[in-house]
């Protein structure tokens, strides 16, 4: 039948290209990770040998794991995206449920102001957010990104919710109020289960973003004790900066935990980008 | 249904659901933006803050210290948009239209490994190309040696001339995924009787791609154009990390966001000026918002949109 879409040629030159494009995207990672467990003298000599008995070192990791706190930025990292995401999908599913179950006046106004943070970057009140931040005494803690991250997740998580929170049965909540539930167990006992696959959309969508940030813990949370992996890796290889082993080992150490993350979320990150979810 | 439509009690859940979400976006968003705006009308005299009505803008347009960095920065942004719009898109068209061909394999695993860039942080992208175009290590000579063309050779990050567009590349590299995967979706939601339709007609392979699939997949690109836009003119973390706040060399990779970072935090021996800043977080809000209204209104509502 589809001859011409079966053209061997044609699914050769399709490997092909992928198979090109797919080692530039990996080269980079590769050349770096592979460089990290090699000697200084064996970096520079041959940058893109395995490294071998002769050449392998670990110089690199015993200096990061000396010198930087690692350990407390990864753990600071990890606090400030669970507790966002936390926060995004408790607080958003509320509002999603309240904008998709009930008719209220002003509810379509409502959706539009929650919706109007998908466009507008929240960089741009970055000024007013550090004042405010200092007025509160919040500079420099972990909620000050935590409460960033969150208004900044809230209004496409709101958005994607409703849309599910529509789909579900009207018969099954109404069977539950002629129960006798009150409204709030009606959503956390029968709509908050039935939504799971959107809420991890959701938080597969936030997270890396969070994770990732430099900006806000920059310029909110830049003191040694909250500082979070991105920002901690950016300041020791700026510090290190010609101490290769050691820059190339942190910036392995920095692939690590994301390659992990990507590794458990990956099916879950391509179904919701795939699903449609953002159209 | 809904059945508590016509009761006359008032709704407390109805506020209790929706204020959580509703006061953290308005105090941490919403109102840090309008005040943003506000605060661009100041200016601090004398520890005082007091209103100065445009004179912000009157500097920041008028005094040639500082317009010549404003159009500097917007021009080196726009660059780098142009940049994301003629490489990322295309190529991400491209790897989407095949990926999305029918009964080829390891699809999944293409998919994925070309995906794994988009989640690197930036500071990692940064340091890693930084690295690896360095003439100190010698990989990027070392391979243009490899196959003859050494000659083409230079130190791109350190070069006034080439310095943008190297890391603007860098870029395309690092988020080529986001536009490959939301057109590879688009391209699979288009059902397969309409392409054995076009097949009974002789219309196939490249044909069919530029006759059927690309008008049907256009809605996605368009939203991937605004979503592009909309990254590029708040981006400040590559640049950061691979060049610092000032932009080298001598601020020829200056984009908005570092110009603002630079201007309202200070660097080095330049003082934070809030008020500055918040001129220039306001022009950066006049652009984008001319740019999301130019597509919802231009752009989205003349598409058409097919219904399967």
């Amino acid at each position: 039948m589809s001859a011409a879409r079966q053209n061997p040629f044609n699914t050769v030159a399709a490997h092909a290209a992928l198979l090109i494009y797919t080692l530039i995207a990996l080269f980079p990672v590769f050349v770096i990770v592979i460089n990290s467990f090699k000697s200084r003298r064996a970096i520079f000599r041959e940058p893109l040998a395995l490294p071998d008995a002769e050449s392998f070192s670990l110089i690199g990791y015993q200096t990061v794991l000396k010198q930087g706190d690692f350990f407390l930025y990864f753990q600071n990292s990890l606090i400030v995206t669970v507790g966002s995401l936390f926060f995004i999908l408790l607080f958003g599913a509320m509002a999603a449920f309240a904008l998709a179950e009930y008719r209220f006046r002003g509810n379509t106004l409502m959706g539009l102001y929650l919706a109007l943070g998908i466009m507008i970057p929240i960089r741009i009140g970055t000024v007013a957010i550090l004042e405010m931040m200092v007025q509160t005494g919040l500079v420099n803690t972990l909620w000050a990104l935590i409460l960033v991250y969150t208004a900044q997740g809230l209004p496409l998580a709101v958005f994607i919710m409703s849309e599910f929170m529509r789909q579900v049965s009207d018969d099954l909540k109404d069977a539950g109020r002629i129960d006798g539930l009150s409204e709030y167990r009606i959503f956390f006992r029968l709509v908050l289960p039935l939504v799971r696959p959107a809420m991890a959309t959701v938080a597969v969508f936030n997270m890396i973003p969070i994770w990732n940030d430099l900006w806000f813990p920059l310029i909110l949370a830049p003191a040694e004790e909250v500082k979070t992996l991105t920002l901690g890796s950016q300041v020791f290889i700026g510090q290190f900066v010609t101490d290769w082993n050691a820059v190339l080992s942190a910036l392995s150490l920095a692939i690590l935990p994301v390659m992990v993350l990507y590794v458990i979320f990956s099916r879950q990150l391509i179904r919701g980008l795939t699903s449609g979810a953002v159209k | 249904m809904r059945k508590h439509e016509n009761s006359p009690r008032f709704r407390w859940h109805i506020v209790v659901f929706l204020a959580p979400a509703v006061l953290v976006y308005t105090a941490v968003m919403i109102y840090p933006l309008f005040n943003t705006l506000r605060l661009s009308f100041f200016a601090e005299v004398d520890q005082q803050r007091v209103f100065v009505g445009l004179q912000n803008f009157h500097r920041l347009f008028g005094d040639a210290i500082w317009s010549n960095q404003f159009w500097n920065a917007l021009g080196n942004n726009l660059w780098f948009f142009l940049i994301h719009m003629l490489v990322q898109n295309p190529i991400g068209i491209a790897l989407a239209a095949i990926l999305s061909h029918s009964r080829l394999r390891f699809a999944a695993f293409y998919r994925s490994a070309i995906f794994i860039p988009t989640i690197l942080s930036f500071v990692i992208v940064g340091f890693a190309w930084k690295l690896i175009l360095s003439p100190i290590w010698g990989i990027a000579p070392g391979m243009l040696d490899a196959v003859g063309l050494n000659s083409l050779y230079a130190p791109w990050l350190g070069k006034e001339e080439y310095a943008l567009t190297t890391l603007s590349l860098v870029s395309v590299w690092q988020f080529v995924g986001i536009p490959m995967m939301l057109i590879y979706a688009a391209l699979l939601s288009i059902p397969e009787e309409i392409l054995e339709a076009a097949e009974v007609e002789g219309i196939t392979g490249l044909s069919a791609f530029w006759k059927i699939k690309l008008p049907l997949i256009l809605p996605s690109i368009g939203i991937i154009s605004i979503l592009t836009f909309v990254a590029n003119f708040n981006a400040f973390d590559l640049i950061y990390a691979a060049q610092g706040a000032l932009a080298g060399p001598d601020f020829s990779t200056d984009i908005l966001g570092t110009f603002l970072y630079r201007t309202f935090f200070g660097f080095q021996l330049q003082l934070g000026d809030p008020h500055m800043g918040s001129a220039i977080a306001s022009a950066m809000f006049l652009i984008i918002l001319l740019g999301v209204c130019l597509y919802l209104f231009g752009i989205q509502s003349r598409m058409r949109r097919y219904q399967f």
